[in-house]
């Protein structure tokens, strides 16, 4: 059994006693555990369940490659699935469950699946769920979803807060281990600006568990100096719980700091995403042992030996009483000698070596262990935990030598550098022969901006495995990035370490090399997902030899770890299958991020009420007060109509538009687009940038204008004013103003920049109001101030004045057909112009109108609006705005593009009004049908609607859109199709339904 | 005349730093070429300060003149010196090819103050603060919208468009609040 | 995410302080213009692996477009200059020259 020990434990703090619980049953821990320590504390070896077969599942690792030991945590609003235990900080009242079984963790009605494994191979899905195809969407795929994933999503919402953050460094190290430390002493006293990150809670890394000595003292208290010394530097700021997620461009780097995961609900942010620019990169990420792959080395209490050292030394957790230690290497003997030094028994240590040798060896053996040189493991045996091991040759085919009672299994393949962030933006890997691991290969650096190396790697990261390298390694990159980053290193020693003599590891991918396929079967490579060495030896014969294949067929390394235990594992046995060498059959591709990150942690701030930015106009919040209906128009919000008490949307709308045809309506016109466009040449440049001709537009005066894109196709639309001779005022559309802003100034910078032009987006220095309808000139002359005439103001001219005492430019133009006055007022203005209007308009029946009745209206009046006549593929030409095309000009901006033979010809489809037989409402987006079907078996189209709406004013639906030689069918019948099925017949009619002389608006 | 009101009428949040919208602040974008003579005077008469280097404001009481881009000046005086202001430059210009206009009312001020004012806008805005130097305007973006800010007193000074300013006062007071110093 | 110092604000301006604008020294057609020449001006883009010029505009910041040559499989960035140019600058050309031997110019 896997208990607390009653001695050590350099990270835990005995006088702080915590509870916590695991799937309901009340345990406890200490301060400084982790949630996998104090499991293990409390003999719960048994935390999962696997993905496929659903194995039983114990800890296997102490750090953030842990496949196994992912739980629940939390509930409700702070409920986290899939969180690593090995990397959760204890806390009082942690609340964690169990996760991928049913009904219990021990006992479990997937493991069915476990004794069917033979009939679920690699590839199984993609196999057997192919035929009969129609059986995907209703039956396979419901039936794979239900059993698919691992941990439940969250349902409520998350009540913690995330928030992101910049921040800049010369050099910014990644991994607070001694490599990492050392790297930065050696880049802080050169001057520069360090940002040193650490994923734990503490600092040091792995020296301090393996007992090193470093310039005379034990590492841990060297780690406590090197601290002390940084965080004494101005130019070094140190995080811990900070785990760098990515390496993007030009030095751009992603760490999630965990602020308080360990102290919930203290209201400080849970996690906090850094966005890092630094000058060069080192990753100091140290090195992740690897499994061994004997048959039975899934089972609970087959661990790391690094693991099983760690939980020993740091957290005081012994993970059995009798521990086997089976090691290709002579760092698997540092766990024997750590257990035998806590008084646990180490019955054997299984060595696939024939002859191992060095320091360790030597110390294993005068403490009086076990030595099984040239073993291997032949099977483990137990089932939720293990009994015995059975041993044999490594050399054979696993023939039983001796069973060795045991309750746990600590194996060592070797060490792996974590070489992700080296990869992530293309850095490339060397195979290192020593140590059987792919390595950063420091003449294939990933690439800056310079062209210089982004990252360097260093320590057990870069394959300088041992101490001694380690600390040498470090501050020959250290110094040599500084160097790079152009400021001088400050000469000094590199801290020396003690190390042990080590011997040379072995390559062991399979034990024994000569296993039977039926052994092979029960060797996991990836424990999560259920890979075995027999999957990926089954790929290989099926053909497939690419590793990034094989991965996705096999889902080797897909599971939430990526596959750090088992990456190279898998791929030694593929290029074994494949006869081929390993650093030939390659990786797969490392990508962000290293660990998972909460998605709240990515969206930042960005949520709730600043999910997005909201545009609002100076009456937003009269709006508000006055029960307006908003809708989206860009980032502004508009009202779409005003309900009154018992209305629905649509009755509001239709009492709105008839209001304002019979009376009085006002519109919050404030998100018109507004521009200035000054200067000597200002009348050329918008005679490029309009269809129409605006040099010879009169002071005072307006003009309607079209905009093209270079193709011909409309953009934006608009009326434009003449302020003074050198000086326009053009209107865009609502949300159009930034785009058309940046279109003009795309010209004027970078095509005609020697024109003597400038533009100004005043969009939201003015609030502006429709007044619309018979009595709005009643209205404007109450509140006094100015002639709003006929005489003085008619249709399409503007005029400065007063109103009400508030300075305003009045715009007799009109979107409605009505009697309209356009007035902008300045925006600080806005809120008090636009309640005067209402108090002075109320015996004049004045009511606001939304962004419907707008609608409605424009369209009873044949009116095009861009984004609904327009869809990118129009040109004016389409909508009979011929009229606004100058013929004269040798040049606007799509005169050219129109100048296509495809859009010069004339069977495109033009815009009709549509009014149907039966008084109804053609459907949104409904299509005109033609007869015939297309290549695809496809009805045939000739036409389409863009708008359409119930015409409250001619009380039946109309409609415009767009049908093949539309002008020349008027009073044709055609047929739209509509949701339900069938068509709807309707009339081709002139699309200007209402008041087609506009007599209404001229008055 | 109704009084200007500024976008959000003086809102304040207190957090580990203060967050006050001030305003109506008289502003005004004058377009014009650095290289034009009367461009010193024009913004000598209007604001009475020198024309501004590249990316930097010149204060001067109340008024304050910043760089915007090669070709454009931002104004800064109290709100009823505007027309005073506009008259001023429309002299001094003369007949040389510029742009004024106020925009006063098309943007929202505020204040961001406090010993760590600065880890608020670091939160929200992707700029170097270690390198931002003295009297310099930074234009950048805050969170999802474009912003200009500069140091000024016991904090900032930070622009935006006033249709945004609810929604950056409420990324300013979120990232405000206690318990999330970076520092 | 690139990192490109505006040639006229001098700001290292991160990405999503700019807009992209695609290839750069393109020359406008306009009436007149055949077929081919006007397909060359909307739709040809060379789309190298390897040196290139880009529009961007500083949108966040000075709101100026500007040019910049960089390497689009290394990401190694030539220089930035101002968008006012016929042709990219003769110090640029010589960089590139340098820094890629191989390298066939821009045309």
């Amino acid at each position: 059994m896997s208990t607390r020990l009653a001695k050590g434990g350099r990270l835990i703090d005995r006088s702080a006693a915590l509870e916590f619980s695991f799937n309901g049953k009340r345990l406890k821990g200490y301060r400084g555990d982790t949630l996998a320590a104090a499991l293990l504390a409390n003999d719960q070896m048994l935390v999962g369940r696997s993905f496929k077969y659903h194995r039983p599942r114990g800890i296997v690792a102490a750090g953030p490659e842990e496949p196994n030991a992912l739980v629940n945590l939390g509930s409700g609003g702070r409920l986290e699935p899939n969180q690593r235990t090995t990397v959760t900080e204890l806390f009082d009242g942690l609340e964690a469950t169990s996760q991928n079984h049913w009904p219990s963790l021990e006992f479990d009605v997937g493991v069915v699946n476990s004794y069917v494994s033979r009939f679920l191979p690699a590839g199984f899905y993609y196999k057997t769920f192919i035929h009969p195809r129609p059986f995907w969407k209703h039956v396979f795929e419901p039936v794979i979803r239900q059993s698919a994933g691992l941990g439940k999503a969250p349902k409520d919402r998350d009540a913690d807060r995330y928030e992101q953050a910049y921040a800049f460094c010369d050099l910014l190290v990644v991994g607070g281990g001694i490599a990492g430390l050392q790297a930065a002493l050696v880049a802080g006293k050169a001057g520069a600006r360090v940002l040193l990150l650490e994923q734990n809670a503490h600092w040091g890394g792995r020296a301090p568990v393996d007992g090193d000595v470093i310039d005379g003292k034990p590492a841990g208290v060297w780690v406590d100096e090197a601290v002390a010394a940084l965080s004494g530097m101005e130019n070094v700021t140190l995080r811990a719980r900070c785990m760098a997620a990515g390496v993007y461009d030009h030095g751009y780097v992603l760490a999630d700091e965990k602020v308080a995961d360990h102290t919930p609900g203290d209201g400080r942010p849970k996690h906090r995403l850094w966005r890092i620019r630094a000058g060069k990169i080192l990753t100091a990420t140290g090195a992740i042992e690897r499994p061994l792959s004997f048959a039975g080395n899934d089972i609970p209490g087959v661990m790391l030996a690094s693991a099983v050292r760690d939980y020993v030394v740091n957290w005081a957790v012994s993970p059995g009483d009798r521990t086997v230690v089976v090691t290709n290497n002579d760092d698997g003997y540092r766990t024997a000698i750590a257990l035998r030094e806590a008084g646990l028994a180490v019955p054997a240590i299984v060595d696939a070596r024939a002859n191992p040798a060095g320091d360790l060896v030597a110390k294993a053996r005068a403490l009086g262990l076990r030595i099984e040189a040239g073993r291997g493991i032949a099977k483990v045996k137990g089932g939720k935990r293990v009994t015995s091991v059975a041993i044999c040759l490594q050399a054979g085919e696993g023939a039983v030598i001796d069973e060795i009672a045991c309750d746990a299994v600590a194996m060592s393949g070797g060490w792996s550098p974590v070489v992700h962030l080296w990869s992530h933006c293309g850095g490339k890997l060397i195979w290192d022969t020593e140590h059987a691991c792919f390595r950063p290969d420091p003449a294939r650096p990933p690439l800056n901006h310079d062209g210089g190396a982004l990252v360097v790697a260093a320590g057990a990261a870069n394959g300088a495995m041992k101490a001694n390298a380690a600390l040498a390694d470090a501050t020959t990159q250290a110094e040599a990035a500084v160097t790079a980053l152009g400021m001088k290193p400050k000469k000094a020693k590199a801290p020396v370490a003690e190390t042990a003599a080590e011997g040379p590891m072995e390559a062991v991918w399979i034990m024994p090399q000569g296993a039977s396929v039926e052994l092979k079967s029960k060797m996991w490579l990836d424990y999560q997902n259920d890979v075995k060495v027999s999957d990926v030896q089954l790929a290989a014969r099926e053909g497939y030899e690419s590793v990034e294949h094989t991965k996705r067929y096999t889902t080797l390394g897909m599971a939430t770890d990526q596959g750090k235990l088992s990456n190279i594992n898998g791929l030694a046995v593929l290029a074994q299958a494949l006869n081929e060498d390993i650093p030939q059959v390659g990786t797969t591709t490392f990508r962000p991020p290293y660990t998972p990150v909460t998605l709240g942690a990515l969206a930042g701030e960005a949520r709730g009420e600043i999910f997005q930015p909201l545009r609002r106009t100076p009456m937003h919040a009269w709006h508000e007060k006055n029960g307006a209906y908003f809708e989206p128009v860009g980032l502004w919000r508009r009202p779409y109509c005003f309900p009154r008490a018992g209305e629905t949307h649509e009755q509001a709308v239709h009492r709105e538009v008839v209001n304002t045809r019979e009376r009085l309506g006002l519109l919050d016109a404030s998100t018109l687009g507004k521009i200035i466009v000054k200067g000597p040449d200002a009348g050329r440049f918008l005679d490029m940038l309009y269809t129409g001709v605006m040099s010879t537009l009169p002071v005072g005066k307006c003009r309607y204008g079209l905009m093209c894109n270079e193709q011909g196709f409309l953009s934006d639309d608009g009326v434009v004013a003449r302020i003074d001779e050198e000086t326009w005022l053009c209107h865009t559309t609502s949300g159009g103003a930034d785009r058309i802003h940046a279109w003009m100034e795309d010209w004027l910078q970078c095509e005609w920049w020697d024109w003597q032009v400038y533009t100004a987006n005043v969009t939201e220095q003015y609030a502006q109001v429709a007044v619309v309808g018979p009595n709005a000139r009643k209205v404007l002359e109450k509140l006094g101030g100015m002639d709003v005439s006929k005489e003085a103001l008619p249709f399409m001219a503007w005029a400065d004045g007063t109103l009400g005492g508030v300075k305003v430019r009045v715009y007799r133009i009109s979107f409605s057909g009505e009697l309209s006055y356009e007035i902008a007022v300045p925006a600080s203005h806005g809120a008090a112009f636009w309640e005067a209007l209402h108090e002075a308009g109320a015996e004049f029946g004045a009511m606001p109108y939304g962004t419907e009745a707008l609608h409605v209206m424009r369209a009873e009046k044949g009116f095009i609006m861009i984004g609904d006549e327009t869809d990118g593929t129009v040109i004016p030409q389409d909508l009979n705005l011929d009229w606004a095309i100058s013929k004269k000009k040798a040049d606007f901006l799509g005169k050219r593009g129109q100048q296509r033979n495809f859009l010069a010809r004339a069977d495109r489809w033009k815009l009709v009004g549509f009014e149907t037989l039966d008084g109804s409402v053609i459907p949104d987006g409904a299509y005109i049908v033609a007869p015939g079907v297309n290549a695809n078996g496809q009805g045939n189209t000739q036409g389409r609607v863009t708008s359409t709406y119930f015409s409250p004013t001619l009380k039946k639906g109309i409609a415009m859109g767009l049908l093949l030689r539309g002008p020349e069918r008027m009073g044709e019948v055609v047929e739209f199709n509509t949701v339900k099925g069938g068509t709807v017949k309707a009339r081709v009619v002139d699309p200007v339904f209402y008041d087609k002389e506009g007599e209404k608006q001229n008055v | 005349m109704s009084e200007p009101v500024s976008a959000l009428n003086g809102a304040v949040s207190e957090g580990f730093a203060t967050i006050r919208e001030i305003g109506p602040l008289g502003m005004v974008t004058l377009r014009c070429k650095a290289d034009v003579k009367a461009l010193p005077k024009a913004i000598k008469a209007a604001v009475g300060t020198g024309v501004p280097a590249v990316r930097r404001i010149v204060v001067e009481g109340d008024r304050a003149c910043g760089w915007m881009s090669p070709d454009e000046y931002l104004l800064v005086m109290p709100y009823a010196a505007v027309p005073a202001v506009l008259d001023a430059v429309a002299q001094a210009m003369g007949k040389e090819h510029h742009l004024a206009v106020d925009v006063s009312d098309a943007r929202a001020v505020f204040r961001v103050e406090g010993a760590k004012a600065e880890q608020v806008l670091a939160k929200l805005s992707p700029v170097d603060f270690a390198r931002l130097e003295p009297g310099e305007l930074r234009r950048t973006r805050a969170a999802q919208v474009a912003a200009a800010f500069w140091r000024e007193g016991d904090g900032f000074t930070v622009v935006c468009f006033r249709s945004v300013a609810r929604y950056v006062f409420d990324l300013l007071a979120t990232s405000a609040k206690p318990g999330s110093e970076l520092s | 995410m690139l990192l490109l110092e505006c040639p006229y604000c001098g700001v290292k301006a991160e990405e999503t302080e700019l807009s992209p604008g695609y290839e750069a020294h393109l020359k406008r057609f306009g009436p007149g213009s055949t077929d081919e020449e006007f397909e060359a001006y909307m739709f040809a883009r060379k789309n190298p692996k390897g040196v290139h010029f880009e529009r961007w505009r500083h949108s966040y910041g000075c709101g100026k477009w500007f040019l910049a040559a960089r390497c689009t499989a290394t990401l190694e960035v030539f220089g930035t200059y101002p968008a006012q140019v016929g042709e990219p600058p003769a110090d640029i050309i010589e960089k590139i020259k340098a820094r890629r031997p191989d390298w066939k110019g821009y045309k």
